[in-house]
């Protein structure tokens, strides 16, 4: 079965989401890549960059160009401890932006996008993952977004961005992927 | 053992190429493990011909993953008698033979009449003779019917090798990966794709008919229960609520549908009259609760549920009321697989990192644990219709394989998709002749 059009619409917006992990992407998105859970001693410092730390730096109303060119809205991929929904608090910052854009542009919908590693049940995985969107959805909404904008679906660890084992992938793939499906 | 991996090779050789599933590139089987305790059986070459089909091969690896049977080298046959009057049973006691079968092909109305005996050599009596006549095309059904038979008339219990496997297939990462349920013999061949997707597949469930399979599909943009008619391909959408639409199964009857819906704000088990729609809540916790199944007498659901802190197994009732938590050994079960008596329980056992495969035996009154895998992240464990194997996904580096064990854990055969990820195994119900 083919994925329907809107679905494939869906899948474009997606794309500059996926290459932030995905090997030989076209270099044009240079987001931050995954920051590690358990930020090691020796890579942390760099991979956490500034745009973590960044609150909405704008005082007037977002536009949809901003979600290419604002660091803090760039920031679409909010990352999980192993069997974890708590909202990490390196992830506030991109809390508070993407809630403030929610609100200035209420037409805009967010699809909340949760995912496990593949370590444990599949299906348990599943639940896993709706628990860390629901977690995002009430981070957005605690700083204003509305729950009409936001959906959660939860594909557990059957869309995995690494497959190589070991935690440093595990960590990759507990996330939860931003995605606007109309800006 | 390596005995035994030989005498498949000729097998693989002629194992003709299925061009409806263009992600495999064929099945590779092997054996680890065996069973010293296990009953030798010579299975003499069959007269005749088959056409493709190497009928003896395929009842020899049949018995032998079973780990029930040990199987005489075809290069140690002395004598290879096709007919009752050639069999000399002192021949076949002096090589230690519990077990004798031979047989013959011929040619029949476009495809082949196969006869085949079993002999018990002990006692030099004939258990078995009978003539299956069949299409070249039905050859390798042929061969597991017989495997059936000979397993039923030695131990008592229904063989379960003319039986099918549902399992998911992938490849690719992030927006390239593909998906696809597929369906094969219970050996692995005969491949064939039910439903390609480029968006997630899940969890595989069958008919007790066998002509049904439930499954979860993300193909809308969230996750979806289908069911679909393998021969036909026709299909309903059986559930699209807000939320988490999953882990469906079958009930023994085949009128209801097990599921796991979020659309109440998390993960309960409901059950679906599939005729109505309507839908039953069983579980209503803050917990995920999922991965329904049924006992066999329809009555009752095993699943699993972290109400208690971590994943372990329940149980309830189909119509609700109280869970009782009945798996108290390793920090996390899940992915429950109940034996067609209700007497075992198939589960992932995860410990740290390591998730195996674990049988949790209550046919005693108490709770035996037995281990049936090595690890270390083996998941989603499904019983043959006989409990005598069980079917689970292994990972081998960055791909899934499927492995067959005998339920005490003595012989293991691994089924592996030559591309790709093959995980969530799902062994059909008997088949209807």
């Amino acid at each position: 079965m083919n994925a329907p059009a809107p679905r494939m619409a869906r899948t474009m917006l997606v794309a500059a989401l996926v290459c932030a992990t995905a090997i030989g992407c076209s270099k044009k998105v240079k987001e931050a890549p995954p920051v590690e859970p358990t930020a090691s001693t020796d890579t942390g410092a760099t991979t956490t960059s500034p745009m973590v730390d960044t609150g909405p730096t704008r005082a007037g109303a977002y536009g949809p160009g901003d979600l290419d060119s604002d660091a803090c809205l760039r920031n679409r991929v909010v990352y999980f401890d192993l069997d974890q929904d708590a909202l990490k608090p390196e992830f506030q910052a991109a809390m508070n932006c993407h809630a403030k854009y929610l609100r200035d542009r209420p037409a805009a919908r967010l699809r909340l996008e949760g995912n496990a590693d593949e370590r444990g049940s599949r299906e348990y995985n599943v639940g896993l993952g709706e628990r860390r969107g629901n977690a995002v959805s009430s981070a957005l909404q605690a700083n204003g977004g509305s729950g009409s904008q936001l959906t959660v679906v939860s594909y557990g660890e059957e869309r995995p961005v690494c497959n190589d084992g070991g935690e440093d992938c595990w960590s990759q793939n507990r996330r939860v992927e931003l995605v606007y499906s109309a800006k | 053992m390596t005995r035994i991996a030989n005498l498949l090779i000729p097998i693989l050789l002629l194992a003709p190429a299925f061009p409806a599933s263009a992600q495999s590139a064929g099945l590779e089987i092997d054996i680890v493990g065996g069973n010293a305790a296990a009953l030798p059986i010579a299975v003499v070459p069959f007269a005749g011909n088959t056409g493709q089909t190497d009928i003896d091969n395929i009842i020899r690896a049949d018995l032998a993953r079973s780990g029930q049977f040990r199987t005489l080298d075809e290069a140690g046959l002395p004598e290879r008698p096709t007919q009752g009057s050639e069999v000399a049973y002192p021949t076949w006691r002096m090589l230690k033979q519990d077990f004798l079968l031979v047989g013959r092909a011929s040619p029949s109305s476009g495809g082949y009449r196969v006869e085949y005996e079993l002999f018990d050599v002990a006692r030099q009596e004939r258990l078995l003779g009978f003539a299956l006549t069949a299409p070249e095309s039905s050859m390798r059904d042929v061969a597991h019917q017989i495997a059936d038979a000979v397993y039923e008339k030695i131990l008592g219990v229904p063989g379960a090798f003319w039986t099918r496997i549902a399992y998911i297939t992938s490849s690719g990462l992030g927006r390239n990966s593909r998906y696809a349920l597929m369906v094969a013999d219970a050996d692995g061949f005969a491949p064939r794709t039910v439903v390609n997707s480029t968006e997630p597949l899940m969890s595989p469930s069958w008919s007790p008919d066998g002509r049904r399979l439930a499954y979860v599909s993300f193909e809308g943009g969230n996750s979806a229960v289908y069911l679909q008619d393998i021969a036909s391909g026709a299909r309903e959408k059986a559930a699209s609520f807000r939320g988490i639409n999953g882990a469906p199964s079958f009930s023994p009857d085949g009128g209801r549908l097990a599921l796991t819906l979020s659309k109440g704000g998390n993960p309960d088990i409901y059950v679906m009259d599939l005729a109505s729609k309507q839908l039953t809540q069983v579980t209503t916790h803050f917990g995920i609760d999922t991965e329904p199944t049924w006992t066999p007498d329809g009555g009752g659901l095993v699943f699993t549920s972290d109400r208690g802190g971590r994943p372990q197994l329940y149980q309830a009732g189909a119509n609700g009321g109280s869970a009782t938590r009945i798996s108290f050994e390793g920090s996390y079960n899940a992915s429950p697989s109940v034996s067609f008596d209700g007497k075992k329980i198939a589960v992932a056992q995860g410990s740290g990192n390591t998730y195996r495969i674990a049988l949790l035996d209550r046919s005693t009154g108490g709770a035996r644990w037995s281990m049936l895998s090595p690890g270390s992240l083996d998941e989603s464990p499904s019983f043959a219709p006989n409990a005598a194997m069980v079917l689970y996904a292994g990972r081998e580096g960055r791909r899934g394989v499927l492995y067959a064990v005998s339920a005490d854990a003595r012989v293991r055969q691994r089924l592996v998709l030559a591309e790709g990820d093959v995980r969530e195994p799902a062994w059909s119900p008997y088949r209807k002749q």
